[in-house]
């Protein structure tokens, strides 16, 4: 059995944490994760001084370092709200490995707590905000690729799928091995290049012989990934962040 | 001898190291043929274990199967002699071995009181984690696998490329061309035709030994019973016929009760082939007893250690010892999909090999390998007993950068000046977020200067370019209602091309 999530009724404020891809990438995600959320009422707070969740230190083994920039985080959320995050990676480092990473330290009931107001932000829209789409967008083939981190440390696959299900427009096109890491693992595509870049051959590969026109996905790592792959090859199919998806074709 | 197909290049023989992780991983990658092979089989490996599991409760299972090998490992070296006095009162005997050399030694001298001179081996890691064949026939004893796998790779002179279908590199043309060449067998693509043929040139060998050896899949402490699960029959053969059986494992087997052994064995099988239960599951106690019509004289039990206390001693790195060696994680691993087993230079490849190898053989031969995942977490989703190998191959980069306990052999290898300067600039940027939001508005003010190419990783994709308007400021555009909804030069994931 997995646990059953119980999840909050909708609240009247949010904390939203960008992520520092979206920041210095695609800012517009951003911006349109919190357009969906104040479209359902929500006030949306959005701390200045957020900056990164620590992940790619983390993952690279530099803990001391990734613990001084999450510490930086903890206290940009005084009240109780829940912290909505447009990737299950950042989402996942902050709801799975804050805890870990602040273990023995006095800050460890304080990471405790932020980490249990983490949502990722489809997980959020579907499960609290119990969304209802209209679309007004023209027809089109679509794939989502969902992140692993959203999938496995977050749990939450199944909560972009049903928002694109809602959209009349769309047909959901579920490309081969869906499941399967489309090779960026952050510095892993640096560090073993030649091996991310056979998984994201092949992930571009499956996107592209289920017919998808576009692929929407939840992390802009997979998005710059998957993106860029595309791009090199100067094929059609486009990327897009989900929440940038969502509100282009409802707004 | 006609040949009934085309000739087909026998796969050239070389050895491998972790050291050489990235150049094994390029052949690798480079070479359709072991991309195609491993592809295939791993799918198929996975769809089997997907089907078997689906009427199961998985979760409830796993946590059963995690628990069982926690409380072992709790009880570890009071479980050990407990074994040792059951299996002491039942007639085997038992010895201890630090390290992979006093175990070859072990078995060596035991091998040589019966004059031995011909050995054949069921399927166990643990003699390839000691090469105990080399030594063995150093000594002038000849070691043969008979588990068909480990015979076919033994033929062509390679090691294991899965701990679970060593052979799983190979393709039915391939295989068919090294029988051909080693054994003179005519090439057919008829695989009943192939393992016909390995099991006749088999069994005489099964008659013929002196001392047969085997691994153990869970010993028993309660009873002093060995548990051999295997589909072949080679596990079945090796400890009834020669008139010797020496039993060797890795100290971490050992479980507290029989009724431990059913839920993992369930696990163990679903998780390894998709197999309900396997053809052969064999439970040894002793030797022959007076009266009884077969079974071996003499049945040795070698308990080897090889870095395995070392690991216990951490316990956070001790959840390794979980392991019930099912190979679930390289069949669901993206990585070792595309790489293969070999390209890991390793005994036990993959996932758990990354996270096992570092301590038994130190980071500076295997520092690449716990860099080698995207940390996309398929191994820990699918472990029968939930070892969360995504945290320790984390654990172990930060031992290789020299952020962790220092206790791994090894620590520190990968730290460079460079960047650990590097991250500390990180450090530093992103605690101060004025600097922070300075520097993306630089950097969208500056994103005609943008490199277009970034390293390796603009050789196989474009490079992503700062966006003009960074979110903190366009959040701030935002709140002002200056915000039109779809004009702020910002970036929706596509990419300038």
């Amino acid at each position: 059995m997995t646990p059953v999530k119980l999840y909050p009724p909708k609240p009247e404020k949010v904390y939203f944490f960008g992520t520092c891809l979206i920041d210095l990438f695609y800012p517009e995600a951003g911006l349109d994760g919190i357009r969906l959320l104040e479209r359902e009422g929500i006030e949306v707070l959005f701390p200045e001084d957020q900056t990164c969740c620590g992940q790619p230190a983390y993952t690279s083994g530099y803990h001391d370092e990734a613990r001084a920039v999450a510490a930086a985080q903890l206290d940009l959320f005084p009240e109780p709200w829940p912290i909505v995050v447009p990737s299950g990676s950042c989402g996942g480092m902050m709801r799975t490995h804050y805890p870990q990473l602040f273990a023995g330290t006095g800050q460890e009931a304080q990471a405790s707590e932020v980490a249990g107001r983490v949502f990722e932000l489809t997980e959020f829209l579907v499960h609290v905000c119990h969304l209802k789409l209209s679309d007004r967008g023209q027809p089109e083939k679509v794939a989502m690729h969902t992140s692993c981190s959203a999938r496995r440390e977050m749990g939450v696959a199944e909560t972009g799928p049903a928002l694109l299900a809602q959209l009349g427009g769309v047909e959901l096109v579920e490309q081969a091995r869906p499941a399967e890491c489309c090779g960026f693992g952050g510095t892993f595509a640096v560090r073993h290049p030649e091996v991310s870049a056979a998984m994201v051959e092949d992930k571009t590969q499956a996107i592209e012989a289920a017919g998808a026109e576009r692929f929407v996905t939840s992390d802009c790592g997979c998005l710059m990934n998957i993106g860029g792959r595309f791009e090199h090859q100067k094929k059609a199919v486009k990327g897009e962040h989900i929440a940038s998806y969502l509100w282009r074709r409802t707004s | 001898m006609m040949d009934a197909t085309p000739t087909v290049q026998t796969p050239t023989v070389q050895t491998y190291t972790p050291r050489e992780f990235h150049r094994q991983a390029h052949d690798a990658l480079g070479n359709p043929q072991i991309r195609a092979n491993f592809r295939k089989a791993m799918d198929g490996l996975m769809d089997k274990r997907r089907d078997v599991f689906g009427d199961w409760d998985l979760e409830t299972l796993r946590e059963l199967g995690a628990n069982i090998r926690l409380r072992a490992l709790a009880k570890l070296p009071d479980l050990l002699e407990q074994l040792e006095a059951n299996c002491e009162a039942n007639g085997i005997r038992v010895h201890w071995a630090e390290d992979g050399e006093q175990a070859c030694r072990i078995i060596r001298e035991l091998c040589e009181a019966r004059d031995a001179k011909a050995v054949i081996k069921g399927k166990s890691m643990v003699t390839e984690e000691m090469h105990l064949n080399a030594h063995l026939e150093a000594a002038g004893i000849e070691a043969l696998e008979s588990d068909l796998g480990e015979y076919l790779v033994q033929l062509n002179e390679q090691t294991p490329s899965h701990i679970i279908m060593p052979a799983i590199h190979l393709n039915t043309d391939e295989i068919s061309g090294i029988m051909h060449d080693k054994t003179g067998l005519e090439r057919t693509r008829d695989v009943d035709v192939m393992t016909a043929a390995a099991r006749h040139q088999l069994r005489e060998r099964f008659m013929a030994a002196d001392v047969g050896i085997s691994g153990v899949n869970f010993a028993v402490a309660e009873t002093g019973t060995l548990c051999l699960v295997e589909n072949e029959g080679n596990g079945r053969m090796t400890t009834t016929v020669p008139p010797v059986h020496i039993a060797v494992t890795g100290i971490e087997k050992v479980v507290e009760q029989l009724r431990d052994v059913p839920p993992l064995y369930a696990l163990l099988t679903r998780s390894a082939t998709g197999q309900h239960v396997t053809t052969y599951f064999n439970m040894i106690n002793s030797p022959r007893k007076a009266g009884e019509h077969d079974g071996p004289e003499e049945v040795h039990l070698v308990l080897v250690d090889n870095g395995r206390s070392n690991i216990y001693q951490d316990d956070e790195l001790l959840d390794t010892l979980r392991c019930i060696r099912c190979g679930a994680c390289m069949n669901h691993c993206p990585v070792y999909t595309r790489v293969g087993g070999h390209t890991y230079g390793t005994t036990y490849p993959g996932p758990i090999g990354s996270i096992l190898m570092p301590h038994l053989m130190g980071l500076e031969e295997t520092k690449d390998l716990p860099t080698a995942s995207s940390l996309c977490g398929a191994c820990g989703e699918v472990c029968p007993v939930k070892i969360p190998i995504p945290d320790l191959l984390v654990r172990l980069r930060r031992e290789s950068v020299g952020e962790g306990r220092g206790n791994v052999p090894g620590a520190g290898v990968k730290r460079t000046r460079t960047e650990a300067a590097a991250w500390k600039g990180f450090q530093w940027l992103a605690t101060h977020p004025s600097a922070w939001r300075g520097g993306t508005a630089v950097a969208g003010k500056l994103r005609a200067l943008a490199p277009a190419r970034l390293g390796p990783w603009t050789d196989y994709r474009s490079a992503p370019k700062p966006a003009g308007t960074s979110l903190h400021a366009l959040v701030k555009r935002h709140r002002a209602g200056k915000d039109t909804g779809n004009t702020t030069g910002g970036n929706r994931g596509e990419h300038d091309s």
